[in-house]
């Protein structure tokens, strides 16, 4: 408690205008920030998966499997923020045994378990299974045994299994999208339902967060796609390179175009709030929202990858440019969580006054432990990648 | 044929086994239910030993700003009543006071919730409009948002129309904090559970009013019924010009203000 008070003090005199004295302690700091950012990147990776198996984008192959074990990785690791946040994280089962059905956050447990164990473990399963065999047949030692434990001991890779499995995939996927859309909107929909703060309350947040989420993902496999291959000693496939921008290029398009209709109806109705809305975007949220989420994460890397298209750049060049828009592209959705979540509760309900966020450095919910967490999925994918390779040559011909 | 019941046989094995599954993933929903039921009793049991039955009552607060002289005396006696840390971070109840002036500016302020006092006014060389003090407390909404989030129904309304909050439940997710427009919730620091007025419960089961009526020397604050006609909060009700905080988000608050300003949100 003297911690949390010694934490408090200083931000009283930091406070502008009035706000509620219960308002001085922010309630949701970097870890929530880091929640919808992780859970964004899942449904991105798989949504780009799937353009592979449901609508045969043929060019995408080489990125399938990276993105499906991408999804994965930080599919384990998005609820350990969600756990280290909570006040009582020895009590979070209750959220399954005893949900509370009207609210939206009691629903996460079964998303999350529908998502994790329905599509992205049962699509990566029937995905591999036939590698796996084949894979555990030639293997020794302990590598067999895990191959064979998780093939689930099956060995029949008859033509008509092999058939079964692909079936399968496309139907899962095919289950996945919605499911996708369902555990990303949903957590839109968390933030969007809460009349009580105008900042949130919309009824586009889950369909901003999806398209974000979108961007967010197709840029993360980019970028993993292209330190990956050549770390590998591999070519990066220009044309797979062209398909994966040409997407993160369209889904900014339409992100952007959501998010621009948020502000124009905002302003537009400009209803009680707008002044303290409007006040919070041109001081606290300037740097946070206008320059890095506007600008340097949607404007700038549009620019830079029409302009490729139209002058046809030369494909060193085009990497160059891939790469770096994908880069400005991950600050860019990461800066659109903070300004939701952080920028959400700066402004006090009274309308009146700001508040300030300061970010402790130690503790279960400071800089250093977010750090950590953002770094487990890169770990857990590099784990995911010694035990099931999602490179072309580790595919049994 | 053989081959038939094969077939039929192992349909039937399917079926059960789907059952087997089904039960075993419902097993811990029950058991938490059983649970939950079975406190719900223990609380019943308590209330009724004290001879109190929750869904003979209907309570409300009336405020009538007028009447408050921003004396904070309520702020206090809440924090010794309920065991609310006294830190300007944390309050029950708290008392804002607005300055309006000529100019059309508004100045609020509630210096640690109104327990230190408030500012002399003389200094100002503005012109004042207007002033007066308002006391906030939880609004006891009948269509409650807190309660709508909260993921285990850890905060829940009683059958007397009181909003509470299960601290054996509650995981401190803080979403109810999140979902309150009136400020009225924290985080209790030490606890690490959500905390709120409840009206002093402790102290209405047995007939008497919150610590904050109790102690207002001018009576601003009025506790009651809300539907027996005899209660002191339905006079009070009849008496004066009605209002209540943010009535657009529809959360049917039970806390009435009478002589409301509109400057107080």
């Amino acid at each position: 408690m003297e911690e949390l008070i010694q934490h408090l003090t200083p931000i009283l005199k930091e406070v502008w205008g009035y706000i509620f004295p219960n308002e001085i302690e922010l309630h949701w700091g970097i870890l929530i920030v880091l929640y919808p950012y992780l859970t964004g990147l899942v449904a991105g990776a798989f949504i780009l998966a799937s353009l592979v198996k449901v609508f045969n984008v043929k060019e995408l192959q080489p990125t399938y499997r990276l993105a499906m074990l991408t999804a994965m990785a930080f599919l384990i690791v998005a609820p350990l923020p969600l756990l280290g946040h909570l006040g009582h994280p020895e009590k979070s089962y209750e959220i399954l045994i005893t949900p509370n059905s009207a609210s939206a956050m009691a629903m996460f447990g079964f998303v999350y378990a529908w998502y994790l164990m329905a599509v992205l473990c049962l699509e990566i399963w029937f995905e591999y299974r036939r590698d796996i065999i084949l894979w555990a047949q030639k293997e020794t030692g302990i590598k067999k045994w895990i191959h064979k434990i998780i093939s689930l001991f099956s060995k029949d890779i008859s033509e008509k299994a092999i058939h079964f499995d692909k079936k399968w995939v496309k139907i899962i996927t095919i289950i996945g999208i919605p499911s996708a859309f369902l555990l990303h909107g949903y957590v839109g929909f968390i933030f969007g339902s809460i009349k009580a703060n105008p900042w949130w309350s919309s009824v586009l947040m889950p369909i901003v967060f999806l398209f974000s989420a979108i961007v967010s993902g197709i840029a993360m496999v980019l970028i993993l796609y292209m330190i990956i291959t050549p770390i590998r000693g591999k070519e990066l496939d220009i044309v797979c390179l062209d398909k994966l921008a040409s997407y993160l290029f369209y889904a900014m398009i339409i992100d952007f175009s959501l998010e621009a209709l948020d502000f124009i109806h905002r302003i537009y109705e400009s209803e009680e709030s707008i002044n303290i809305l409007a006040y919070l975007v041109s001081n606290k949220l300037f740097i946070s929202l206008i320059v890095i989420q506007l600008f340097m994460g949607m404007l700038i890397p549009l620019a830079m990858i029409s302009l490729i298209k139209i002058f046809k750049a030369p494909s060193d060049l085009k990497k160059m440019v891939y790469f770096i828009s994908a880069i400005l592209v991950q600050v860019g959705i990461f800066s659109t969580r903070w300004n939701i979540v952080i920028g959400g509760q700066l402004f006090s309900k009274s309308f009146r006054g700001l508040t300030v966020y300061k970010i402790t450095f130690f503790g279960l919910e400071g800089f250093f432990a977010s750090v950590v967490i953002f770094c487990l999925p890169f770990v857990l994918l590099y784990l995911l990648t010694k035990i099931l390779p999602p490179w072309e040559e580790a595919r049994n011909p | 044929m053989e081959s038939n019941l094969k077939v039929i046989d192992k349909k039937v094995e399917r079926r059960t086994f789907l059952k087997k599954i089904a039960i075993l993933a419902l097993a811990p929903i029950a058991f938490g239910l059983l649970g939950a039921t079975d406190k719900l009793k223990t609380v019943k049991k308590w209330m009724l030993k004290n001879g109190y039955v929750p869904s003979n009552h209907k309570w409300g607060m009336g405020i009538d700003i007028n009447k408050c002289i921003g004396c904070g005396r309520c702020a206090v006696a809440c924090k010794n009543e309920n065991n609310v840390p006294k830190v300007p971070f944390f309050f029950r109840t708290w008392v804002e006071r607005y300055r309006i002036y000529e100019n059309g500016e508004v100045q609020v302020e509630s210096p640690n919730g109104s327990i230190d006092g408030f500012s002399n006014l003389s200094n100002s060389n503005r012109k004042l409009l207007r002033s007066f003090f308002v006391p906030k407390i939880c609004n006891h909404c009948d269509n409650p948002p807190c309660v709508q989030v909260c993921p285990v129904g850890a905060t829940f309304i009683g059958e007397d129309g009181v909003i509470l909050v299960d601290s054996d439940y509650c995981v401190g997710c803080r979403y109810c904090i999140q979902a309150c427009p009136y400020g009225a919730r924290f985080l209790h620091p030490e606890t690490h559970t959500a905390e709120k007025c409840t009206f002093c419960y402790h102290r209405i089961v047995q007939d008497k009013v919150p610590a904050c009526v109790e102690v207002c020397p001018t009576q601003a604050r009025v506790f009651g019924e809300l539907t027996k006609k005899s209660s002191p909060l339905v006079r009070f009700l009849r008496m004066n010009k009605i209002g209540i905080l943010k009535p657009s988000l529809n959360t049917e608050p039970k806390v009435y203000y009478a002589n409301l300003d509109v400057e107080v949100k």
